[in-house]
């Protein structure tokens, strides 16, 4: 497609009818006056009484089609409407709106009202998103009698896609018989469990030893020394708050136990098993640090 | 409302303080028989690319003429209205409305009337307004 062929295909419509013979669908009432003063915290009493006017501003409300929509538009405003739409500008916003009000309306007045496609703009691009102004000219009248004029312009736009702000990464689960492994990460130490029965380190965490039974421990806090000894790279399917790929790493500390984490530092294609690597604590969000293992070598 | 005093080039209007609420936007939108998404469903409106609801144009048109009028009083007779939009109106914050007389022509005026909130300029335009001059007040003399 063109530079904008799809503008120069709009421009066509300058100059002609939005609406032919549209027919207010209620007469000017003061239900509706009265609806409308309250929404505005309007109390004008020339509103109200047996002398009331219609608010001059509520012009385009009387011609305004509602919830069942407009039956008055011309072929050429719905052709127009339609090759917005297929080009995605199926948004709108208004912009503007400049109206003269030739004599105040009373209730009992019956509405009709013709309209014009006075111009179409060049492609625009809004904070909103991208798509072309549309101004329109209508005549409101009551019988013969010219009573307002209606510029409104409106932008059909294509709504710019918003950023999504990445949910966070989930949370982990806290419990009394690993509450003190997250005591220490808030202090950015990594503490293995050291059973006081036999002297064996175990991780994860766990309420009695693997090897005696004991349920008494203590801890040791890691030197954060290690390698990658086994490892995955995740790439499919992808969870919301992580970026993939990334490695996922099996680390064993110098210590003897082993856990998983993420290695940083080091693309994820370059890590390798017996990948040597060092503890940091890295902080996700306001809420959430978690231990990690930066590898030591260089990229190679 | 204002004192009755000649209309003068240069008057400065009180400002009027709008809280925009969800209630105020939803019942203008209602009021002006405008069911557009944006001005009802919060969901809606963010599939849109806006953050939030906001107020209709023709809310805004109503809330400047109100402006204008409570200000000349009942007797004041809109002429022409002309607004443009910039930020919107969303829930939660406050509309200011401002004007000054710019131009006066015998009994009608022409007030520059602009409305900002926190993201800045909601609403720019003109109004003109018709003030027919005060019927007497007591006997002739």
């Amino acid at each position: 497609m063109g530079e904008d062929e799809l503008g120069a295909r709009l421009k066509a419509y300058e100059g002609r009818a939005a609406t032919v013979a549209g027919v207010g669908k209620d007469p000017v009432n003061l239900p509706m006056i009265r609806h409308w003063c309250e929404a505005m915290g309007d109390t004008n009493p020339a509103y109200t009484g047996p002398d009331a006017v219609a608010p001059p501003t509520m012009l385009q409300a009387w011609i305004m089609g509602g919830l069942s929509g407009h039956g008055g538009h011309s072929q050429a405003y719905d052709e127009l409407s339609a090759l917005l739409d297929e080009a995605g500008c199926t948004s709108i916003v208004a912009t503007d709106c400049e109206q003269e009000y030739l004599r105040p309306l009373r209730p009992g007045d019956e509405i009709t009202f013709d309209s014009v496609i006075e111009s179409v703009s060049d492609r625009k691009t809004t904070k909103l998103g991208t798509g072309y102004f549309v101004t329109t000219r209508t005549n409101v009248r009551v019988g013969p009698d010219l009573v307002g004029t209606h510029r409104f312009r409106v932008l059909k736009y294509a709504p710019a896609p918003r950023p999504r702000k990445p949910p966070p990464r989930p949370r982990p689960v806290v419990n009394r018989d690993n509450a003190g492994f997250w005591a220490g990460v808030a202090e950015h130490r990594l503490l293995i469990q050291r059973c006081t029965g036999c002297g064996t380190l175990r991780f994860p965490w766990l309420p009695g030893c693997n090897h005696c039974g004991c349920p008494d421990w203590d801890t040791v806090e890691a030197s954060g020394e290690g390698t990658v000894f086994s490892y995955v790279v995740m790439h499919h399917p992808p969870f919301p708050a992580f970026d993939p790929p990334y490695a996922v790493a099996l680390v064993e500390l110098t210590e003897g136990v082993r856990m998983i984490s993420n290695v940083v530092g080091l693309p994820c294609d370059k890590v390798r098993t017996g990948l040597p690597v060092r503890l940091e604590f890295r902080s996700y969000d306001d809420e959430l640090t978690l231990p990690v293992f930066r590898a030591l070598e260089e990229a190679v | 409302m204002r004192q009755e005093a000649p209309l003068r080039a240069g008057e400065e209007l009180p400002p009027l303080e709008i809280p925009v609420t969800r209630t105020l936007i939803v019942a203008g939108a209602l009021a002006s028989r405008d069911y557009q998404d944006v001005h009802h469903d919060p969901e809606l409106a963010r599939q849109k690319g806006s953050p939030d609801i906001f107020m209709n144009i023709l809310t805004t048109n109503g809330l400047v003429g109100r402006y204008v009028t409570d200000h000349f009083g009942p007797t004041a007779v809109l002429r022409r209205v002309a607004i443009r939009l910039g930020a919107p109106n969303h829930p939660g914050d406050t509309m200011v409305l401002t004007g000054t007389v710019e131009q006066v022509d015998g009994d009608t005026a022409t007030v520059r009337v602009a409305g900002s909130n926190a993201l800045g300029h909601h609403v720019t335009g003109t109004v003109t307004v018709t003030v027919p001059p005060a019927a007497p007040s007591g006997g002739a003399g």
